[in-house]
């Protein structure tokens, strides 16, 4: 069956429909990473969004649970060159196509995947519709669509959830948290409490934490200023490390501004350099705004990451406390762990 | 870090001849390297012994020596040039064992020169098994366990400990002889047994085995600032079990997990790390497919064949940033050329699938072993880039120039199901038409990857070609249908096949119907930066990002992939003549399939399409493209055969008309003019049946010299002496037909030569006559060959002027033709033309400094000799003599037999330079490492024609201090002339026979003229592959061997008593 991909100006691609058949709207992007689709389908920084794969085929080692960064995806849908029915890989416990039937997402596979990524490259990040006609009435709503607040609170957990262990309390802020930042701090014997993020500073501390953590989550960082001041409190009592939304949360709380990317990084061979050794990794990154680098400056925090390509501020430290910052994620998933030695990093705080 | 200021000059050590496992790969990585150096402002010196390269160029380096790459030349140069480095990671195994000999030798500290790149610790590292071991160990990372072992009792007591089933391979035997997998302890000791009585130093390797896990390449970069990064990872489409090189690869990879791949990652880079290598490195993995448990197979410390195919897959330059990186550059420094934006620090990403299926030499060797295991075997290999992998296998396919236009093997619709079967469970280079042929029959994946341990994924995606090839005999030409086929790689001509229309019929229905193909871009970075690099790739999407250009371009089409009798000696005049069309004026599209090469490196043309060389694929790009032509002369038969087709499509092909190019290749056609022109030709006929062949034969007389038309490199070409011979030749070694008859000449002895004519159509330059060493019988290809010539009279140098003049003249030739001779009692003979560049231009290039590609190339645009102020005639010889021996790679494959004949056999070349010709040859020799002793025993055995004449010859070895054996009848003629000869007993007729004496060390050099023999159990066959199997030097012409005494007579020193 065909299915069309739609801009708000009209224009089309053309594809072949698989996954579960509803119409969606959402904002276009793409990422380079050339596996863990399951992954990225399951992370909830992409709330809202459709995914351009730029690997041609996808769907090749199937689906299993493990690999889940959350229980539920709310991206608006995935576009594939080619999506594999046969898998290849023993852990594989159902098709891509069926966990997408399953969880309501709608995909187009045949489509011209490169083109589309040259589009957004050229354009900017754009909204699109996934339809299966080109007279559907869904058509005329891209141009009012936006990430509301309604379907962007769907990325957080309501109650808090426990992981128990026998090291340090790390009470971890949910914006819409992925498995893997739990599971790297699960690893290291941590107990970690996953909270909304937007829980007051005296119920954090109810808790009685050694160290927080700020999740990754979807949409504009703006959109939680209510959470800065209990920031500004935390950082001063606790051990605090950001990773990706909760980076520009940090920054926000210390006076820093963020801004939207033109098409953003998502994708994980961004270079990423150290700029207190030197040292390059190779980065997980998924988000669409990024900090100002001008607007560090009149604070106290200090840049201690960039990406080598363009320059974007990937990482930044407190000068005075023990909170620090990385845009990228160090618990990868999909991607190289390279960077993982910063989670070792944040232990050291809590423990020292 | 900056680049180093400290060194001024840097010597790169090349890698020398092309054999089977050692090929064109580092004519592309050396000659990026040494621009790489140049462009950082180092002065660069370079040994290679391999005229037929790129690197070997004059202005590729500073100083650029083509001299042998023994300890020996090695020392001298360094000596004289005395470098403040020497990189040894660029030039192959050959390079690295240089390095390790130079070290041991002492004179790297005497001179004070240091190796940059890799260092030497690190090499050996990771070349020996043990010291490779012990690192794992220290990593903690797996290795099969292994052991070497003398006795069955100590095998068994390894095999306890890690449990079944092992591989048990003899030490030092060819291709693993006696070698097998034990699944249990009697197997076990009936293998250890045999393989211990074929070893012939009684010893077996006993290895846990891991076949059928999926094998996993990685190619890893390290600066030394400890950056590292990993470039490409490549999945095999066949499971562990065979060499990389002749398995079939698949990038990026395919089936698995992102958690899986992220572990092998980690793991390739804590390797680079832990061996501190500063450039690339190829680490060989095995993922177990039940417990995603990994194994690493294996690292090589320097760049390779993966590393030019990763540089190829992901437009990523390895070698060049390798080089940089070797004199202090680091990665964050370094830009990544590609983009023009990003910087080297980065991992490309691919946004289409690669597939790379090897080139094996089985055409020309149809009674070789075409199994394939853990020895190489393939001579080449073909990349084909698409947006699918079905795409990318059916293109690769087709780019392979084996008489397979697809995955249908009409010669297997009569076979059995088990017989197919059964044919899968041993991989062979035809495997992949037998698993085709199956899943046509419905057999499922299960079954199959229970006989074969391939991924089910990949048969699926062979299931889904061959699916379409059911709807597309359904009928009619349907657009939907067509556009499928077309996204799944289908080939016109495979369309129009199964409908029973002709391929122009499916063109003109794309075209109205508008399925038409998009060009893509190869970035490194899957869209996400703007890339400058001019890269392109067809394939059936909406989108087409290459433009036409705005200056007039030309089209040159490449060679294809490196096969016996078409090598690397192509890709150098197509290198050539991009640069001749550029300096013209003009921009150059290339289009090729090689990954290996030099003209694919997409900073060579200003425009590359990595396409197969089929018709359609080609009229694809001039259809975008537009150029005023295209130049078919340098990418051998592959580009030739296709000149006649382009111009039926209205594609002008420039220099030498279609029709004179037919002129020369169809025997008739070309008998006419030899008459015409009242040149001396052998007499000789065509025939396209049985009867007709033997009355050609009688009506010429045997013997007579017999071979297919149109091929190349003398395939299936035999000299027949007699009606039954004829017979059988016909019946077994050819497919006659009125399309292809097969050719039949009196078979001149005499000695051969060749020229190769530069034309603007009314002036002829001839650069020089090449002398071939061995008379006539053996393959131009496979002889050793002199210039200037040392024997042809100077009556015979005229005739051979004034034919190559009347026949480029008539042939109209604009561009470049070579001539064969065969000088009979002091008259030349024309044996045939090439209308077309030959295997010969980069030596003749060198030696004679004319460019001749370039120069054919300006002659194809339309300059004429007053312009190019050339001097028509024969070129004066050079003051210095040069000859060029071939290379072969016989120890790589079973039951080849390596007696020379029409058919070629070399798989590369080599050159020596002198003063005199003894020097020449004496450097030739060991430049393809065949080092002569300069005593010991010769054993000669002949047939009984050739025994007069190796009396002399045996005659001679004795009185350089040699010690003749020979064979009973041998030595008695031998000894009847009065020369002292050793009887050594036939084979099999004692204990202590010749073949004992091969396997003893006891020869130093074997003369060897039995005759080639259809039949393996032939003597002449036996010893020669003993030979082979104990590196023992093998001659098997008279001529030769008579080079070789020319060679120890002038270095022997007399000693006498008062």
């Amino acid at each position: 069956m065909k299915r069309y991909l739609v801009f708000e100006d009209g224009t089309y691609f053309e594809g072949t429909a698989f996954g579960s058949d509803v119409e969606t709207i959402g904002e276009l992007v793409f990422t380079t990473g050339m596996s863990g689709y399951q992954e990225a389908i399951t992370d909830q920084s992409y709330n809202g969004q459709i995914i351009n794969f730029c690997t041609p085929m996808i769907g090749n080692y199937g689906i299993a649970k493990k690999f889940n960064e959350s229980n539920k995806p709310t991206i608006k849908g995935i576009l594939a060159r080619e999506i594999t029915d046969v898998v290849g890989n023993y852990q594989s416990e159902m098709t891509l196509d069926e966990y997408l039937k399953q969880e309501n997402v709608p995909g187009i596979r045949r489509i011209d995947t490169r083109a589309i990524t040259l589009k957004i490259r050229k354009a900017g990040s754009l909204k699109a519709a996934i339809v299966d006609d080109l007279d559907s009435g869904l058509l005329d709503k891209i141009s009012t669509w936006k990430l509301d607040d309604e379907q962007l609170q769907k990325s957080i957990n309501p109650k808090p959830t426990t992981f128990t262990g026998s090291g340090k309390h790390v009470v971890l802020l949910d914006f819409g948290y992925k498995e893997s930042i739990v599971s790297e701090l699960t690893k290291r014997s941590l107990k970690v409490t996953v909270v909304p993020g937007n829980t007051s500073l005296e119920e954090i501390e109810n808790l009685k934490p050694d160290g927080v953590m700020l999740s990754n989550g979807p949409g504009d960082p703006t959109r939680h200023t209510d959470v800065l001041p209990t920031i500004v409190e935390l950082e001063k009592k606790y051990p605090v490390f950001g990773i990706c939304m909760g980076h520009q949360l940090l920054c926000l709380a210390n006076g820093a501004r963020t801004f939207k990317m033109k098409f953003g990084h998502r994708g994980f061979n961004h270079p990423v350099k150290d700029l207190a050794t030197g040292r390059i990794y190779f980065t997980s990154q998924n988000h669409g705004y990024a900090v100002d680098e001008n607007s560090v400056k009149q604070t106290d925090l200090k840049i201690t990451q960039v990406e080598l390509n363009d320059q974007t501020v990937e990482g930044v430290e407190h000068v005075k406390y023990n909170a620090f910052s990385v845009q990228f994620h160090p618990d990868a998933k999909p991607g190289p762990h390279d960077a993982d030695f910063l989670f070792n990093k944040f232990w050291d705080m809590l423990n020292k | 870090m900056p680049k180093r200021t400290d060194l001024k000059k840097i010597m790169i050590i090349g890698s020398g001849p092309i054999i089977i496992g050692q090929a064109a790969e580092f004519d592309y990585s050396g000659t990026q390297a040494c621009l790489a150096l140049k462009e950082e402002g180092y002065e660069t010196v370079l040994i290679n012994s391999n005229p037929a390269t790129i690197m070997t160029d004059k202005h590729i380096a500073d100083k650029v020596y083509i001299e042998p790459i023994t300890l020996e030349f090695v020392e001298r140069v360094l000596v004289k040039e005395h470098p403040d480095a020497i990189i040894p990671t660029l030039g192959g195994q050959t390079g690295l064992n240089m390095a390790v000999q130079l070290q041991q030798s002492g004179i790297l500290n005497q001179l004070g020169i240091e190796i940059i790149g890799t260092k030497l610790d690190t090499i050996n590292e990771a070349e020996d098994r043990e010291e490779f071991k012990e690192l794992m160990k220290k990593l903690y990372e797996p290795v099969p366990a292994s052991k070497s072992t003398h006795n069955y009792w100590e095998a068994k007591k390894f095999v306890d400990g890690i449990g079944f089933p092992v591989i048990i391979r003899p030490a030092f035997t060819m291709g693993g002889t006696g070698g097998g997998v034990a699944h249990d302890y009697d197997e076990l000791e009936e293998i250890v047994e045999r393989g211990l009585k074929a070893s012939p130093s009684t010893e077996v390797l006993i290895e846990q085995s891991i076949a059928g896990f999926k094998e996993i390449e990685f190619e890893v970069m390290r600066d030394s600032a400890d950056n590292a990064l990993a470039v490409c990872h490549m999945e095999n489409f066949d499971p562990v079990g065979i060499h990389t090189g002749d398995s079939i690869v698949i990038s990026p990879i395919q089936t698995l997990t992102d958690e899986e791949v992220q572990k092998l990652r980690d793991v390739s880079l804590k390797i680079i790390r832990a061996l501190k290598i500063e450039g690339g490195c190829n680490v060989q993995l095995a993922i177990d497919t039940k417990t995603s448990n990994y194994f690493i197979i294996e690292v090589n410390p320097r760049v390779s064949r993966s590393s030019a195919l990763a540089s190829k897959a992901t437009g990523y330059p390895i070698a060049k940033i390798a080089a940089k990186i070797a004199v202090g550059l680091t990665l964050d420094e370094i830009i990544n050329p590609i983009t023009g934006k990003t910087f080297a620090q980065f991992e490309p990403a691919l946004d289409y699938v690669v597939c790379k299926i090897p080139r094996w030499p089985f055409d020309k060797f149809s009674k070789a072993d075409r199994t394939i295991g853990t020895q190489m075997k393939a001579t080449g290999e073909v990349m084909a880039l698409g947006r699918n992998i079905e795409e990318a296998f059916q293109k690769a396919v087709r780019s392979l120039e084996i008489d397979q236009e697809d995955l249908i093997m009409d010669s297997l619709a009569d076979k059995s199901l088990v017989e197919l079967e059964k044919y899968i469970q041993t991989p062979t280079d035809d495997r992949l038409f037998y698993l085709a042929e199956l899943l046509r029959r419905d057999v499922s994946y299960e079954t199959i990857n229970r006989l074969t341990a391939i991924n089910p994924f990949f048969l699926a995606k062979l299931k889904n070609i061959i699916n379409c090839e059911k709807v597309l005999t359904n009928g009619t030409l349907d657009k939907e249908i067509i556009l499928e086929a077309k996204r799944l790689g289908y080939s016109d001509k495979t369309i129009a096949r199964l409908n029973n229309l002709d391929e122009d019929i499916i063109r003109h229905f794309r075209k109205q119907s508008e399925i038409l193909p998009t060009f893509k871009t190869v970035d490194t970075c899957a869209g996400e930066f703007e890339a400058e690099a001019p890269y392109f790739y067809s394939t059936y999407e909406t989108e087409n990002e290459s433009v036409q250009m705005s200056e007039k371009s030309v089209l040159i089409l490449g060679s294809g992939p490196i096969r016996i009798g078409q090598g690397i000696e192509f890709d150098y005049s197509t290198v050539h003549c991009v640069r001749a069309v550029q300096q013209m004026g003009y921009k150059a599209i290339v289009i090729n399939n090689n990954p290996e090469t030099v003209s694919t490196d997409y900073s060579v043309a200003d425009k590359l399409y990595f396409e197969p060389l089929t018709l359609e694929n080609v009229l694809n790009v001039c259809d975008l493209e537009k150029p005023i032509g295209a130049i078919v002369q340098f990418g051998g038969q592959t580009s030739v055969n296709l000149a006649e087709p382009l111009q039926e499509n209205g594609i002008k092909i420039l220099g030498t008309k279609v029709e004179d190019i037919n002129r020369a290749e169809d025997r008739d056609l070309f008998d006419q003019i030899i008459k015409k022109l009242n040149i001396p030709q052998p007499a000789g006929g065509t025939a396209t049946s049985q009867t007709e062949a033997i009355k050609v034969a009688h009506k010429i007389g045997y013997p007579v010299l017999i071979r297919p038309s149109y091929v190349l490199g003398g395939r299936a070409m035999e000299i027949v002496r007699s009606d039954e011979e004829l017979n059988k030749y016909m019946h077994e070694a050819v497919h006659v037909s009125n399309d292809h008859p097969v050719l039949i000449d009196t078979y001149l002895t005499g000695r051969e030569c060749e020229i190769d004519a530069l034309s603007d159509g009314k002036n002829v330059l001839l650069p020089g006559i090449i002398e071939h060493i061995e008379r006539s019988g053996v393959h131009s290809g496979d002889s050793m060959a002199v210039y200037p010539p040392q024997n042809i009279s100077e009556e015979v140098q005229a005739q051979i002027v004034k034919y190559a003049k009347l026949l480029a003249k008539e042939l109209h030739c604009i561009g470049i033709m070579n001539i064969q001779f065969v000088i009979h009692e002091n008259q030349a003979y024309v044996i045939e033309v090439n209308p077309r560049a030959s295997r010969t231009v980069p030596f003749l290039s060198k030696v004679t400094s004319i460019q001749m590609a370039r120069i054919a190339t300006k002659l194809i645009l339309g300059a004429d000799f007053d312009t190019l102020g050339l001097e028509p005639g024969l070129e004066p010889e050079s003051r210095l003599i040069h000859v060029k021996a071939p290379t072969f790679s016989f120890n790589k494959l079973n039951n080849v037999d390596s007696a020379l004949g029409p058919e070629m056999k070399s798989t590369g070349e080599v050159m020596g330079s002198g003063t005199d010709y003894t020097e020449a040859l004496y450097k030739a020799f060991e430049a393809t490492n065949q080092h002569i002793k300069e005593a010991g025993n010769v054993l000669i055995t002949v047939n009984d024609n050739d025994k007069k004449e190796a009396s002399s010859l045996a005659r001679r070895f004795h009185e350089v201090g040699f010690q003749v054996l020979a064979t009973k009848g041998t030595a008695k003629y031998f000894n009847d002339c009065g020369i002292s000869a050793k009887v050594v007993p036939e084979v099999g007729q004692s204990e202590k026979d010749i073949i004992y004496y091969l396997d003893h060390n006891k020869i130093q050099l074997l003369i060897n003229t039995l005759g080639e023999s259809r039949s393996q159990h032939s003597d002449g066959y036996i010893i020669r592959q003993n030979a082979v199997l104990n590196s023992v030097p093998l001659y098997t012409s008279l001529d030769t061997a008579n080079a070789i005494l020319k060679v120890l007579e002038k270095r022997f020193i007399s000693v006498n008593p008062l």
